[in-house]
């Protein structure tokens, strides 16, 4: 069974297109792992064995009839618990969701069931993906199984260590600030942030609209691409999405090649603040793309420095108007209704308990930026910061194909060392944030590991909107030459690896 | 707040006295601003495709969007962008390039996602007007009424407050929230301060509504039923000081849901805020509703302390921005519009002003156009129903238009009686059967046997028999006294329960009697 686990979703794929082995082997080989190792990691919140089963099932008896299976038919992949399922619970690890069941798949989990994928079960954010390390669920934190005393990174955290932990061979994960790229950085794995639009929303619980993108994590360049492709494309039930063909991703990320393409590294984005050891291995990462023949450009994005800032008005305000909808009324928790109270009181009584300390922090953060008399000052402010961060980036890829920096500025940190200080667990995400403010594309992959720390260093590819392939391309060249360096994945390294 | 008059909800200072109009007209001019919400008539609702019928089962027309399930988004309905942008052009408006929507963000039960998705400060439709007619003892005068902008919202859910009196929220034991309503399109008309309207505020304040409405229903967006709500107004009225160019405070009436209660709020709030005033009080911003049951207004939440609602851009949904040439097709195929259709009719039929109005008043102008259209003269279609049609629907407590008889009917009756097939009395009957169900005026006619009877042999008989009854009025004729055929003519229509040709009848009592007519 480990060496199903071993095979790369691509490599699963075929093995069960061409009958080498079943779905509903592979998914009770991630089922078996799963019960083995996830009471260490808690990467799930559910674990939907009997349904995973079931659609396994469903992919074998496609093959028997004859059907020709698509690259990901019958391979398993870990579902953030912010998209709806119809099948099991979804929560966005919030107490106010506790026991809601949706009558409705996101556009996500559909295309992920029409692809033939096995969800596996739903897993642990950081409540309403508010977060950096998994640590705001309110059912407990996650680890990383690169040391299980350090945080998974967020929100997708539950998603990184399923994956890091060989519990799924994909997962899903959604990127506001980075949380996608964040948790794949600190765990070793690969983590894109596709274009904003080109995957869609519908059904994906939203923190702060504007910014939310479904995005792949996955243990290598290849398989991210391949689900990346499942699940992207237009979507007539979000508005926001882009109606453009999905960019092509497989192809870049087998083509593998920078030869002749220009890097810029994002001057702003490192120096004071970055973990020595993580400064080192993007250095070396840079090198490596001039030794592929790539040329390296510096480029200034002076706006970047703004975006953290702008970052926390804009998301907090989104966020303090989407979270309204939780209030008892419809669905989810309901707290004091013992028929002496208004229905404003049970209100009040329902958020003050169905939230935890952080999404109350960022509603109250919100709701004060949106306020009358504050609105041009904060939220009007940081909508001008996002127009000049779009600009920089335009001239940024004036100079060069995609842009690199670390995907954070330091290593995974310990559980519980930053969870009384707001402003430093917001640093984790000072280098992602400013692509979901432009809302292009960007991608995380391995670099090694810092010296000092034994733990993963992402190295963070940034490329035009609708280039997605770019970040691909070049990451997958990367990711070659470190594979050839290292004898293989610097996943194999991880405590959990199999 | 001491000891000045604040409001009549005042715990300590008990109802104002009410200042005559007339009186308040002479130290004040009242200023009037009208916020109307339309209910469009699009088959589905404004984000998403459930069905808008009215009167379905509670919560049976709802989904994951218009009941705000997480991860549910929104996605604008382009017939409701028609709509407004076809009601926009009809008031004169500009049809901005690009606008967005906004979230309007407060808590509510009956509001799902507790924000509604409105404009802010970028309407679609803005700066038109639209010209109004009110009835003065010196004539119609018109007024155009500025029209600031057209907006884009969705309606929100209905509550009902169970147990409790009069279905109001204080003494409810339990409330309960029918979603169906929530994401209806709304269309929301706001007028520029209305400040020359004067003595004939309340009537100007009605006739733009009604003006509205009949407009709106010329395009054809919304059946705009009052009384089902698919067309609610909210009416402030301030008074400014005679010779003051600084306007009083307002007030917001809400909801005011008839034409007639439109008249009698402002009306109301005239008089109202004139006693206010004369008392030596202050007027208080605030929200007021509208009693049907008295004719008065009483206050609601007090706006002084200014909800705050948090506007911003809906990240859910992209800009509005209509193409240009679709917004000259639009203009291009607008109907005519009610105002020039009075016009032309007025000119066709050769109405008086005052006649004229009176159709209008009676909302029959359309009725009357396509009675006339079937192939009645324009003045028995206008007399059928100003009068008799008119009469039966006040009786009934109905529209005109929802009285249970086309134009195409009235206009076969009108034929019938110019054949001289029915006389008017008769032809009273036959509406009557029609009103009742009794089929088309042809068939009332044979089931109730009301047809003329200008039969010879049938009448012959009966003539006879008048003749014989009636000797002393016989000899009369005979000697020379034809006035005296009336009483004979009288006695036959007696026999035949009004259903004799009167003019045939006297033509034989004539011919037998010897004396040519």
């Amino acid at each position: 069974m480990t060496e199903l686990l071993k095979l790369s979703a691509a490599e699963l794929g075929a093995a069960i297109a061409s009958g080498e082995t079943s779905a509903v082997e592979a998914t009770q080989a991630y089922l078996d792992r799963i019960a083995e190792v996830d009471g260490q990691i808690h990467a799930f919140l559910h674990v939907a064995a009997d349904k995973a089963l079931e659609q396994a099932r469903a992919v074998d008896a496609r093959r028997a009839a004859g059907e020709k299976l698509g690259p990901l038919a019958g391979v398993p992949v870990a579902h953030k618990d912010v998209f709806t399922t119809k099948d099991m619970p979804t929560t966005a690890a919030s107490k106010i969701l506790e026991g809601w069941q949706s009558p409705y798949d996101a556009t996500v989990t559909e295309r992920l069931r029409d692809a033939g994928l096995v969800i596996l079960g739903k897993t642990n954010l950081d409540e309403f993906a508010m977060g950096s390390s998994t640590e705001n669920s309110a059912y407990g934190p996650t680890r990383n199984p690169w040391d299980t005393d350090r945080v998974p990174g967020g929100s997708s955290g539950g998603s990184s260590a399923a994956v890091a932990a060989f519990e799924a061979p994909l997962a899903t994960g959604t990127d506001t600030g980075g949380s996608i790229r964040q948790p794949a950085a600190v765990c070793g794995l690969v983590g894109a942030k596709p274009t904003y639009g080109t995957s869609s929303r519908y059904g994906l619980i939203a923190f702060a609209s504007s910014l939310d993108t479904p995005g792949p994590i996955a243990r290598n360049v290849l398989d991210a691409a391949l689900l990346h492709e499942a699940f992207s494309g237009h979507d007539p039930r979000d508005s926001t999405s882009v109606n453009e063909p999905v960019p092509p991703v497989v192809e870049a990320a087998r083509r593998a090649d920078v030869s002749g393409m220009r890097i810029g590294v994002v001057k702003e984005l490192s120096g004071e603040g970055y973990q020595p050891g993580v400064m080192q291995r993007f250095t070396e990462a840079v090198e490596l793309f001039e030794s592929l023949g790539a040329k390296i450009v510096e480029v200034s994005c002076p706006s970047f420095t703004a975006a953290l800032a702008a970052y926390y008005l804009i998301a907090p305000s989104e966020c303090s108007s989407n979270l309204a909808r939780f209030d008892a009324m419809r669905y989810g928790l309901r707290v004091g209704d013992d028929g002496t109270r208004s229905a404003d009181e049970v209100m009040a009584l329902t958020r003050a308990q169905g939230f935890g300390p952080e999404v109350k922090r960022r509603i109250i953060l919100g709701t004060y930026a949106l306020s009358s008399g504050y609105y041009d000052a904060y939220y009007g402010s940081a909508q001008k910061v996002r127009t000049l961060i779009k600009r920089d980036f335009e001239a940024a890829f004036q100079q060069a194909d995609v842009l690199v920096s670390p995907t954070t500025p330091t290593t995974a940190f310990r559980l519980g060392e930053r969870i009384d200080d707001p402003m430093a667990m917001y640093l984790a995400d000072l280098c992602t944030i400013p692509t979901n403010l432009a809302g292009n594309a960007a991608l995380s992959v391995p670099c090694g590991l810092a010296p000092e720390d034994n733990m993963p260093v992402g190295l963070h590819i940034m490329a035009p909107t609708l280039a997605d392939d770019r970040a691909y391309q070049a990451g997958a060249a990367v990711e070659a030459a470190l594979r050839d360096k290292w004898g293989g994945d610097l996943l194999s390294q991880c405590a959990y690896a199999v | 707040m001491g000891s000045a008059v604040t409001s009549d909800h005042s715990a300590k200072g008990g109802a104002t006295a009410l200042m005559p109009y007339d009186e308040v007209l002479r130290g004040y001019e009242p200023v009037l601003g009208l916020e109307t919400h339309v209910e469009l008539g699009t088959r589905s609702k404004m984000f998403c495709s459930c069905a808008t019928t009215f009167g379905a089962e509670p919560n049976t027309q709802v989904c994951p969007v218009c009941l705000a399930l997480p991860g549910a988004l929104p996605v604008v309905n382009s017939a409701a962008v028609e709509s407004a942008i076809r009601l926009g052009l009809a008031l004169n408006c500009s049809i901005a390039e690009w606008c967005r929507f906004a979230r309007k963000n407060y808590f509510y039960p009956d509001m799902p996602k507790n924000y509604q998705i409105s404009q802010y400060d970028e309407p679609l439709c803005y700066d038109g007007y639209l010209d109004v007619t009110v009835d003065t003892p010196e004539g119609p005068r018109e007024f155009r009424i500025g029209i600031e902008r057209v907006h884009m919202e969705e309606d929100t859910g209905k509550t009902s407050h169970v147990g409790g009196a009069d279905g109001r929220i204080h003494g409810a034991e339990y409330s309960t929230v029918d979603y169906n309503r929530a994401g209806i399109p709304l269309l929301e008309i706001v007028t520029k301060p209305i400040e020359d309207a004067g003595e004939w505020a309340p009537q100007v304040a009605r006739a733009y509504v009604r003006e509205l409405r009949d407009l709106i229903r010329a395009l054809g967006i919304s059946d705009v039923r009052m009384e089902e709500g698919s067309l609610r107004c909210d009416v402030n009225v301030s008074l400014k000081p005679r010779g003051s160019t600084e306007w009083g405070t307002r007030t917001e009436t809400k909801n005011v849901n008839s034409l007639r209660s439109i008249e009698r709020a402002v009306r109301h709030e005239i008089e109202r805020q004139g006693g206010v005033l004369s008392a030596g009080g202050r007027v208080v911003q605030e929200t007021r509703h509208f009693q049907e049951s008295t004719g008065t207004t009483v206050a609601g939440r007090s706006k002084e302390e200014a909800q705050d609602y948090r506007y911003f851009p809906d990240p859910d949904l992209v800009p509005v921005a209509p193409d240009r040439e679709w917004v000259e097709q639009l203009r291009a195929t607008l109907p005519e519009l009610p105002s020039a259709k009075r016009r032309r009719l007025k000119a066709e039929w050769n109405l008086t002003d005052k006649e004229l109005q009176d159709l209008v008043n009676a909302n029959a102008v359309d009725l009357v156009e396509q009675t006339v259209a079937a192939g009645a003269p324009p003045a028995e279609a206008r007399k059928w129903w100003l009068n008799d049609l008119s009469r039966r629907a006040t009786e009934t407590g109905v529209e005109l238009s929802e009285l249970p008889i086309t134009p195409a009917q009235v206009a076969r009756v009108v034929e019938l009686v110019a054949e001289g097939s029915l006389t008017n009395k008769l032809a009273r009957q036959v509406v009557d059967g029609v009103l009742a169900g009794e089929g088309e005026p042809d068939e009332v006619v044979e089931a109730r046997g009301l047809r003329v009877v200008s039969d010879d042999a049938a009448l012959g008989a009966i003539v006879d028999q008048a003749i014989a009854n009636n000797a002393d009025a016989a000899e009369k004729v005979r000697n020379g006294k034809i006035a005296a055929v009336g009483a004979l003519v009288g006695a036959v229509m007696r026999e035949t329960k009004g259903q004799a040709d009167a003019g045939r009848a006297r033509q034989l009592i004539l011919e037998r009697l010897g004396v040519s007519g």
